[in-house]
Order: structure tokens, then C-alpha cells, then sequence
């Protein structure tokens, strides 16, 4: 699995710090920092939940790289 | 009743053929182009009767209009009629309120004249003074993020104790009150109150001047005349003076860091932070405190809930994530108004027409959540969507998360054997406010 972030999008919910806070961040502006692009098996879940509930679509996630 | 709000005819959102037909459903041909004012437009004064009103009635006050429910298992989308006697879409399904609300075509100007207003006071709050709750992209984008980091999850974190210890202070106080009282201007009001006051650096001395102004300004019956001179009082003396005060001497408070940060810059306004702070105040009074006591007026009626949350306070924030679906309070929807033509489920809508996306009916939606009538302490809530979805989502909610956090947890804690002092049907809720929500919890513990 690998995560792209789109911080141009990024509304600055939070809701990615939240849900998947091993893997994500905000930075001073509040606006997406991405932790670790490449997550380990356990941390499929998270990052698969923080981009189904990102409301500005800012997170991507490949699943088969 | 529900082949009223279900709809499939196309040609119901044709102007021309609208002019044409004769039933009950015919729709005003100058909507999308005429201003805001629709009530004298003679194609709706007598003939959309078979539209309801908006909102639509209750059946259990701590449930969504049961209609809602009928429109989710038809079409998806209904119509009801504003304020204003305009005709609005509504939004019912949680997969449709997720790609309105992330769709650009659906558009939050309310400078559009299809954009549909809460109210007569809201038009008057929103339009007078603007902020980016009613900009598109990329104005929208550019004004947000001048407070998205006042929201951080880490920022909002670090106000913990500070939150606790305005919840300790109001308990203490509480508990000295004679028994009966009441809990909702006591504490889950005050509470965000307190909160929002000091974050904008707002005296809370002020409090009852500006919760009256917020009052009249989320009311859906105050009058145009009413809004003007609450917003007057509220934007053009009140804040205005402390945005001049803020700007003289700033301090550490999100008010005079818009100034340092942003008008000194000249990336916006002194109006401009007025607005913002008009914004803030009233977001900061009336969302978490109407959940807060919806949620406490829920769990007193479920002691089961209520004691499992004591011998388990790590289920709290399921808690509120479980009570911010099942007792969403924004029943007003949130508005756009459709910039190009789009189909949502086969239904056209057009350019101009006014939409509304029902939250409250998307968290009820079975085929997302299931049985979704029942509370649940132990279901995932957190796809809830009662903090809308898209750019737009809601800025404040870390801070409502967490309020409702510290003031479920302290009052499990501190008052275990709280109860309601009255009969549930004697209590009084709030169907004509921006927010729903109950006006008084008299108790006893």
C-alpha cells in the first residue's frame, strides 16, 4: 500500500490525525502532513479509514504497490 | 402522503412545462433568476400546497421527521418549501450527501440568487457579513486557512485542561443550586460559551448581550426588522469596537492574530474579522451545547447507557460520536445552490435551484448504518455526517468533540445519579432555531 496527499485540498478537519495519527499530521496551518507514505500491514486499516472519512478527499490510497 | 415528496417528473423542474401544468406541483418559472424574495411569486402562493413547509414535522422529538425516511426509500430526494417560498431539493441519502456536499457544481454563494437561507435573520447575518462558510472555492480555501490552524487536532489538545477546568468551575457552581435546575443555561450552554468567549478574547461579562443577539439571529420567526438591529448590535457596534480594541493592543486570542496575521497583511478586513468572529460566536453557542443537552436528555432516559458509560468512561467518545449521529442537531441542512444543471439519482436539477442536504437524514440511512433507529454505544459512528462533508466541513470539531468529551465525562462522574425533574413531554424543543434542541433541562442529583 502506498499514501498520496493532495494538501491543496486538505480543509483541515483533523480527521486524519484522528483516525490514523501514526500516519498522519498537520502542520502550524492545520493543513495535512503525511507521516509515512509506505504503512505497515497493521496500519492498513487506519489509513484506509482516515481516507474514506478525509471530507476533502485530500488522502489517496494505492492498494496494490 | 409520500408520492408528494417523491419525485421522479422531470418536467416538474421545467419552466416551461410548469407554466403549463395545472396540478398542485406547479413550480414557479421565475425561480432560478428572480432574488431571494419568492413569496409574491403567483405560480407558488396558491398551488405548491402539496409541498411541505421547511422543516417538516416531528413525530418523537428526538427523531428526524419521520418524512425523511419516506423520501430515503423512494427517489432519495423531496422538496419542501423555505422560508421565503422558495422550492428547495432535499438531499435524504447518506451516499448522496456525501457527493453533494464534495461536489463544486453545488455551490455555497449565497450571493446566488437560488441560494437557499436558513431564514429572514440568517439572510441578514450570512449576507451582511460575509465569511467563507458562503464562498466557493477559491475564495472559500483561501479564508478558511486563515483559522484552520486555530482547529489543529494538537492546537485544540493542548486546550484541554482549560476546558476542564471551566467544567469544574460550572459544577461546583451547579451543585450549589437549588434543586431543581436547570442544566442547559447552566452548563451546556455555558460551557461552549465559556470556551468560544476566551479562544476570540471575547469578555464573557457580555455573554447575555451576545447570546441574545445570537438568539434572534438563529431564530427562523425573528423578523427581518428584528435580525437587522441584532445584527447591527451584534457586527456593527459590539464586535466591531472589539475588533478596533484587538487591533490597538492584540493579544493571544484568534481575533487579534486575524489582525497581525492577515489584516495587516492586507489579505482581508477589520469587517472581515467582525464577520469571522460573528461566525465563531454563534457556532461556538449553538451547535455543541444543543448535542450536549440532546445527548444528556437521551442517556437520562437510558439508565442502562448511562450507567455502562460510568464503569466504562473509554466508551465516551464513542459516546458522542454515537450521539452526534443519532441526535444530529443541524436540521436545517446545510445549502447550496446548484451553479450548472446535475443529475442525483436520475433527478434533474437545474442551474439556480436551491438545495438542501439533510445530515440528519443521511446518519439515519440503513444502508450505511445499521438499524440505524438505535442507539448504540458499541457502533462505529465516526462516517456520521453531522459535521457535513467536502471543503466545507465543519472547522469546529475538534473543539466540539472534546467539549462534549470533558462535559459527559464530568457529569458521569460527578453528578452519577443526575435525573430529568419533569415529565419529558412537559419540555420544550427548538423546531424554529437554526439548531434543533431542548430550551430547559430541569433536574435533580
Amino acid at each position: 500500500m502506498k499514501i498520496t496527499i493532495y494538501p491543496e485540498k486538505c480543509c483541515g478537519s483533523g480527521q486524519c490525525v484522528v483516525n490514523a495519527p501514526k500516519l498522519f499530521d498537520q502542520n502550524d496551518d492545520g493543513i495535512i502532513i503525511l507521516l509515512k507514505a509506505d504503512p505497515s500491514p497493521d496500519q492498513y486499516e487506519s489509513a484506509r479509514l482516515a481516507a474514506g472519512i478525509c471530507p476533502a478527499l485530500a488522502i489517496e490510497i494505492h492498494e496494490d504497490l | 402522503m409520500f408520492s408528494q415528496f417523491a419525485l421522479g417528473d422531470m418536467s416538474m423542474t421545467d419552466p416551461l412545462t410548469s407554466i403549463q401544468s395545472s396540478g398542485a406541483d406547479a413550480r414557479c418559472p421565475f425561480q432560478a433568476a428572480s432574488s431571494a424574495a419568492q413569496s409574491s411569486c403567483p405560480f407558488n402562493a396558491e398551488g405548491s400546497g402539496s409541498i411541505p413547509d421547511f422543516p417538516p414535522d416531528r413525530v418523537d422529538p428526538l427523531a428526524p421527521p419521520p418524512v425523511y425516511f419516506q423520501m430515503q426509500q423512494g427517489s432519495g430526494l423531496g422538496q419542501a418549501k423555505l422560508w421565503d417560498g422558495k422550492i428547495a431539493w432535499l438531499i435524504t441519502r447518506y451516499d448522496d450527501v456525501r457527493s453533494v456536499l464534495s461536489d463544486p457544481r453545488f455551490s455555497s454563494d449565497i450571493t446566488n440568487p437560488g441560494y437557499p437561507t436558513v431564514s429572514a435573520a440568517m439572510k441578514i447575518a450570512r449576507g451582511n457579513n460575509r465569511t467563507f462558510i458562503t464562498m466557493d472555492a477559491p475564495k472559500h480555501a483561501e479564508h478558511r486557512r486563515m483559522l484552520t490552524g486555530e482547529f489543529s487536532i494538537r492546537k485544540i489538545e493542548n486546550l484541554r485542561p482549560r476546558i476542564q477546568a471551566i467544567v469544574d468551575k460550572l459544577l461546583d457552581d451547579f451543585v450549589k443550586m437549588p434543586q431543581p435546575s436547570d442544566l442547559v443555561s447552566a452548563f451546556t450552554l455555558a460551557t461552549p460559551a465559556l470556551v468560544i468567549s476566551e479562544l476570540l478574547g471575547v469578555p464573557y461579562e457580555d455573554h447575555d448581550f451576545f447570546q441574545e443577539q445570537a438568539m434572534i439571529l438563529t431564530s427562523s420567526t425573528a423578523t427581518l426588522e428584528e435580525a437587522v438591529a441584532a445584527n447591527h448590535a451584534l457586527c456593527g457596534e459590539y464586535l466591531r469596537e472589539l475588533v478596533a480594541k484587538r487591533s490597538d493592543n492584540p493579544g493571544d486570542d484568534i481575533l487579534s492574530r486575524l489582525i497581525v496575521n492577515h489584516v495587516r497583511k492586507g489579505d482581508i478586513t477589520e469587517t472581515d474579522v467582525v464577520s469571522l468572529a460573528r461566525l465563531l460566536l454563534i457556532a461556538g453557542h449553538e451547535t455543541t451545547a444543543n448535542t450536549t443537552a440532546m445527548g444528556l436528555l437521551f442517556l437520562l432516559q437510558r439508565p442502562d447507557i448511562w450507567d455502562e458509560l460510568r464503569q466504562e468512561p473509554s466508551l465516551i467518545p464513542n459516546a458522542v460520536e454515537e450521539i452526534l449521529r443519532f441526535l444530529d442537531v443541524t436540521h436545517s441542512g446545510k445549502r447550496r445552490v446548484a451553479s450548472e444543471d446535475v443529475v442525483v439519482n436520475g433527478q434533474l436539477i437545474r442551474a439556480g435551484d436551491p438545495v438542501v442536504v439533510l445530515s440528519i437524514s443521511a446518519n439515519r440511512d440503513r444502508t450505511k448504518f445499521e438499524d440505524p433507529d438505535v442507539f448504540d454505544l458499541h457502533r462505529d459512528s465516526r462516517t456520521q455526517v453531522s459535521f457535513g462533508y467536502g471543503p466545507h466541513q465543519c472547522i469546529g470539531q475538534p473543539l466540539a468533540r472534546l467539549e462534549m468529551q470533558i462535559m459527559f465525562a464530568s457529569l458521569l462522574e460527578r453528578l452519577p445519579d443526575l435525573r430529568l425533574a419533569v415529565p419529558v413531554e412537559s419540555l420544550d424543543f427548538k423546531p424554529d432555531s437554526l439548531m434543533y434542541g431542548v430550551k430547559a433541562l430541569p433536574v435533580r442529583w
